[in-house]
């Protein structure tokens, strides 16, 4: 399934937003998902199914002033 | 003295100094001048993660945000919706609701668009947020971000990285007779003296990065602008003498010998 990921079209087989952490390999990092301009809260991981063209960010903190 | 502590919406804090964490040589260096810096509050930028280095260290690894009160900002933010967008995020990836808005005006001046700035805020206090936002040093935005509802307001020294100190010190005089919330001197301080003064004009604190970040000696720096930030808030507590046109001798004028 095609998907926009952080801007950059991926081709991904997981179907939910905890998948995709995992297969990304950032499970245990403090981050925070936006799906389509909506925050996904965590507990909404799991039921959160991912579809064809979403626009999917993955963020988390960095250095800044 | 009673304990001075500086309370900015639901938090205190015993350090006035607010530090970030951009610019620095490598988070080891970050994680010991935030430490010597006595801050118990450090801003982070919100950013994309790059997926293909999965498995690298990231700044929260060195910045235990059990120790320290994060605050996200909204660095390289340009208008309301991105930067409503961004602290959003912020919330959801560690509760935080403490939040520091800054919505710019264009790459070179690094100026806030007070008007962006003004919408950005009356959503995030909707929705819940503790803003600090960032701001001009203009005495009637600071008065109308105070209205919108923002925890603290935060008039810049001069632009962000220019190191160049106060340049308007009497607008921050005036910031901060007119304001009930919290005044931070954001921007533009450069070295330890900067700092103390911001806190002598009576600011409640200062948010302070690039001074540490570029110092030779960054963690020297860090403790300098900790015992700055503590000197310029005695003063201004003690109140300062008043200034004199023609001298005013410190010693006796009568007992003389040849009288």
């Amino acid at each position: 399934m095609k998907i926009l990921l952080n801007g950059e079209a991926q081709d991904i087989s997981a179907i939910n937003i905890t998948d995709l952490i995992v297969d990304l390999g950032l499970e245990t990092r403090m981050l925070a998902v936006e799906r389509n301009l909506e925050v996904v809260p965590k507990s909404e991981y799991a039921t959160t199914i991912l579809e064809e063209n979403d626009r999917i960010e993955i963020v988390h903190m960095i250095g800044g002033g | 003295m009673s304990k001075d502590t500086f309370k900015v919406g639901t938090y205190e804090f015993t350090s006035r100094l607010i530090v970030g964490s951009g610019k620095y040589k490598d988070f080891e260096t970050t994680k010991l001048a935030t430490e010597a810096s006595g801050a118990e509050m450090i801003t982070v930028a919100v950013r994309r993660v790059n997926i293909t280095e999965a498995g690298k260290e990231n700044l929260l690894d060195y910045i235990d945000p059990k120790k320290y009160t994060i605050l996200p900002n909204t660095a390289g933010c340009f208008n309301a919706e991105d930067a409503v967008r961004t602290l959003r995020l912020a919330r959801e990836a560690g509760g935080w609701d403490l939040v520091k808005l800054e919505v710019l005006g264009d790459t070179q001046t690094l100026y806030p668009n007070v008007v962006e700035t003004i919408k950005a805020a009356e959503v995030l206090v909707k929705e819940g947020f503790q803003v600090m936002v960032y701001t001009n040093d203009d005495p009637i935005v600071a008065t109308k971000l105070e209205e919108v509802g923002c925890v603290a307001v935060m008039p810049l020294g001069n632009p962000i990285g220019s190191g160049r100190g106060l340049a308007n010190p009497f607008n921050i005089r005036v910031i901060k007779e007119r304001a009930s919330v919290p005044i931070v001197v954001d921007a533009g301080i450069g070295t330890a003296s900067d700092a103390a003064k911001a806190l002598e004009l009576g600011a409640d604190a200062a948010l302070i990065n690039t001074a540490i970040a570029e110092a030779k000696d960054e963690c020297l720096m860090a403790e300098a602008m900790r015992d700055a930030v503590r000197a310029g808030r005695k003063a201004f507590l003690a109140g300062r003498m008043p200034k004199r046109a023609f001298a005013s001798a410190s010693s006796p004028t009568e007992g003389y010998i040849w009288d």
